[in-house]
This record gives C-alpha cells, sequence and structure tokens, in this order.
C-alpha cells in the first residue's frame, strides 16, 4: 500500500447541498451517503443496503437520481445535491410530502426520502405520469412496510394536485 | 467487512489523455470508475482488490452518441437513461432499449455506463447479449492510438477479456441496418428492476420467401461468457420454421449452453426456459414476414 501513499488523504470538495454551497474534507473514496450524514448532519438520507439495491439513500445528484452509497465523494464535487432537507419550502411542505402524509405512504420511514426524491426525479421529467411510470420510477426503492399502493397513490395524488 | 477509505486513492484526471497516460505509466494499477455501480459495490463488501482508483465519470470524451449513415457510435460512458433516452436507440435498436430499462432501477440507470457493463464482464448482463445480436465493435484506446475489436471475440472466460490493462472502451459500434428484422429480448428474472437475470435473451432474424434468412440469438446467464447460439444459427438458415426445426433448435440450444446452479437459479430450470425462449422466439420470426 506505500505506493499510493502520495495519492493517498483528504481533498476538499466543493458542492452545492440544497441549494447553500458547502465545504468539505473528506477522503475521496468516502461515500456521498456518508458525507451527506456524518460531514453535513443531513442524516434524512438513510442507508438501507449500502450496496446499490434498496434506494434509501437515492439523492438527486444535477437533477437525476443516484444512490449516494454508491458514490465516491470525489464524484460528487462540484455538483448540485438535493436531499429530503431540501424538498420543503421552509415549514411548507411540498405536494409529495403531503401527498404521503395523507395517503399514508409512510410507515417506518426509511424508505420514504429516497421514495420522495426518486418521485421528484419523475415528476420533473413527467408531471402527469401514468401508474405504470409510477411503478418504473419506484421500482429501484424497496418498502418493507407498506406493500407499496398507498406510495404510488401519492405520487398519483401529488401530481394530480400539482398545477400543470 | 467495509473498506475504509484511507486506505483508497481516487484521482480525476478530467481528460481521456490524461487517464491513458495514468493507465500506461502504471499498468494494471488504476482501476477505472465510472458510475460506480459495480465498482462501488465491491468496495462497500471489502472485496476491491484495487486500491488506486481513477474517475472516468464525466470524461467528455467517453460520452455522446453520433449517428452517421451506416452505423451508430455510442460512448463508454453512456449511461442506461441516456440509451433509453434517444429516440434513434430506441426506434433501430430495440434490443438495447430493453436492457437498459431492465438493468437495475432509475438511480442506477442514471450512474451505470454501457462501457462499464462490457468490461464488469458478468455472463449475467442484461445488455450484452444485444451487443452480441447486432455485432458491435468496440473501439479500445490507449496511449498506444485505438484500435477496433469485434465484440463477438472481446470475452474470452469468465470475466476475461480482450482488453490490455492500458485500454479503455473509448466506443461501442453498431452497424445500422436492422429495419427490416423482428428484434426480440426477454429477461426471465424475479423481477425487472433491481433482479439480475435468470436467463435473458437478445434475438433478430429475418425471413425472406418463407425461410430464415439471417439470425442472430444471444443469451445470458447460461455460460462463463455472454453466448451467441452461432450453430444453431448456421443450421436453421435457409430453413422455413417448421415444428421439427423448432424441435432441433431446443434441443441445440440445450447442448450449447453450460447452464449452473446458484443463488438465482437452477441449471435444470434454465436449461429448460432457455430453449423454450429461443422456440418462442422463432414462432415469433415465423409469422414476421412482411407480404408486399
Amino acid at each position: 500500500m506505500n505506493n499510493t501513499s502520495e495519492n493517498l488523504g483528504k481533498c476538499e470538495l466543493a458542492l452545492t447541498v440544497n441549494g447553500k454551497p458547502e465545504t468539505v474534507r473528506v477522503y475521496p473514496m468516502e461515500r456521498l451517503l456518508d458525507v451527506l450524514r456524518h460531514e453535513l448532519g443531513l442524516t434524512g438520507t438513510k442507508e438501507g443496503c449500502g450496496e446499490g439495491e434498496c434506494g434509501s439513500c437515492s439523492v438527486l445528484m444535477n437533477g437525476k437520481l443516484v444512490n449516494s452509497c454508491l458514490v465516491p465523494a470525489l464524484q460528487a464535487a462540484g455538483t448540485n445535491l438535493m436531499t429530503i432537507e431540501g424538498i420543503a419550502r421552509g415549514p411548507q411542505l411540498s405536494a409529495l410530502q403531503t401527498a404521503f402524509l395523507e395517503c399514508g405512504g409512510a410507515q417506518c420511514g426509511i424508505c420514504t426520502p429516497g421514495m420522495i426524491l426518486a418521485s421528484c426525479q419523475l415528476l420533473d421529467k413527467k408531471p402527469k405520469p401514468t401508474w405504470d411510470d409510477i411503478r418504473e420510477a419506484l421500482s429501484g426503492n424497496l418498502c418493507r412496510c407498506t406493500g407499496y399502493m398507498q406510495i404510488f397513490d401519492a405520487v398519483m395524488a401529488a401530481a394530480q394536485r400539482s398545477p400543470e | 467487512m467495509r473498506s475504509d477509505p484511507a486506505d483508497f486513492a481516487l484521482i480525476a484526471p478530467g481528460t481521456l489523455p490524461a487517464v491513458v497516460s495514468l493507465l500506461a505509466d502504471e499498468p494494471g494499477q488504476w482501476l477505472p470508475i465510472a458510475g460506480g455501480t459495480d465498482v462501488m459495490v465491491q468496495y462497500a463488501a471489502g472485496k476491491l482488490p484495487a486500491r488506486k482508483l481513477v474517475s472516468i465519470w464525466n470524461l467528455s470524451e467517453l460520452q455522446g452518441i453520433e449517428i452517421s449513415p451506416d452505423e451508430i457510435r455510442i460512448g463508454a460512458g453512456c449511461t442506461y437513461t441516456e440509451l433509453r433516452e434517444h429516440k434513434l436507440i430506441a426506434e433501430e435498436f430495440p434490443l438495447l432499449v430493453s436492457a437498459a430499462r431492465w438493468t437495475g432501477g432509475i438511480a442506477n440507470q442514471n450512474r451505470g455506463t454501457l462501457g462499464g457493463n462490457i468490461v464488469n464482464a458478468s455472463p449475467a448482463a442484461d445488455s450484452l447479449p444485444a451487443l452480441l445480436a447486432y455485432e458491435a465493435e468496440l473501439i479500445l484506446v490507449s496511449v498506444r492510438g485505438e484500435r477496433r475489436v469485434p465484440y463477438l471475440d472481446f470475452h474470452t472466460g469468465y470475466k476475461k477479456m480482450q482488453l490490455a490493462p492500458d485500454e479503455l472502451i473509448r466506443w461501442i459500434c453498431i452497424r445500422r441496418g436492422f429495419s427490416e428484422y423482428l428484434q426480440c429480448a426477454r429477461k426471465v428474472g424475479a423481477r425487472d428492476a433491481q433482479a439480475i437475470a435468470k436467463v435473458c435473451v437478445a434475438a433478430l432474424g429475418r425471413l425472406r420467401g418463407g425461410v430464415i434468412e439471417d439470425v442472430r440469438i444471444a443469451l445470458g446467464s447460461v455460460a462463463p461468457v455472454p453466448l451467441r447460439l452461432t450453430e444453431l444459427e448456421e443450421m436453421v438458415k435457409g430453413k422455413s420454421i417448421e415444428p421439427e426445426l423448432v424441435d432441433l433448435a431446443r434441443k441445440t440450444t440445450a447442448a450449447a449452453i453450460q447452464p449452473i446452479d446458484d443463488i438465482r437459479s437452477t441449471a435444470r430450470y434454465r436449461s429448460a426456459v432457455t430453449g423454450n425462449l429461443v422456440a418462442e422466439f422463432l414462432e415469433q420470426l415465423r409469422g414476421s414476414e412482411k407480404t408486399a
């Protein structure tokens, strides 16, 4: 491992998180998930499987859904990140958050941040999704409580409520 | 046990020339990482042999899809999402779009790349049978220049391939001209998203005058490498698709594959299902000739 010493060590990383510029000092191979939770204290992003299967750690990186457990910190340099903490406008919940509450789309809550961010990307691309669009958009996000129907209902309700 | 990030180096030189000279200077020392959907999984499990990684994510030279009258060139860094959303690929190369749709979920499709899928070289990878069926060619790049290799010969054994330690895949090239072909892709798995295939097939073919003029059948998850059924293809070419031929195709398929028992399925199931999928494709091909 000696021959890597010249490249080892922490690096300074500038990124924008929920609209706010941040600088952190981290190892380049640190998982974005850990940077968010441990360095920035944004514990809304959850770790489920830690191997890209469950979607609990989903965040938006430059508007695109990613599993933050599979993103090495260095690759997030200069990106614009959105986590669950950035979804509400102050005390005002987003349409998706309100719909998840009303439809019973959250039970234990571990999958919920990822579900909401995956739904955000969907509604961003397709403001009026079909039932199949919703099922596909959330197919990488696993929920072990709800049986999914209330989650799908919530996304549909949010889409119908949005003006466009 | 989970890896400690302090033990790993990761750098992002930012340009293709800088990356290939790094690979040339210390051959085999640096592991390229694109979207990380395979590498980071190994890393998380503490099973990544490499300690030095070089990021090729977002490298502009590996991006983009170029279209010429004869072929399309897909940048090795193209994500599954980019493949899915490309209009011409959807129209002309639906096998690739189906495969992209079945790979992981949306988050992994946003990060996983076609080049990464090739070099990860899983025999179960969804997109590789499609590349075999289209007879793709790869353009590999290193400080020594570029070379073009047929994808059919690229995988030489389980996780072994014709890629020198200082090379990267730059382009995946596919000849156009499949508009008159029937193209069929099927994945048999626990579910489409996230689940890895028990068996997957990508096939295309064309009838003329009631007989098979051209046919290509490629399979995933039934051998140490993604597999083309070349012997079967030669056997059925020039023939009309009768029940006897379909039966023979089933038997030839069973003899050509080397399925195994593993966590996802059994050799016996895979063998039976693969035969059925090949038979199903031939049945569909039988009815596909358009009357002039």
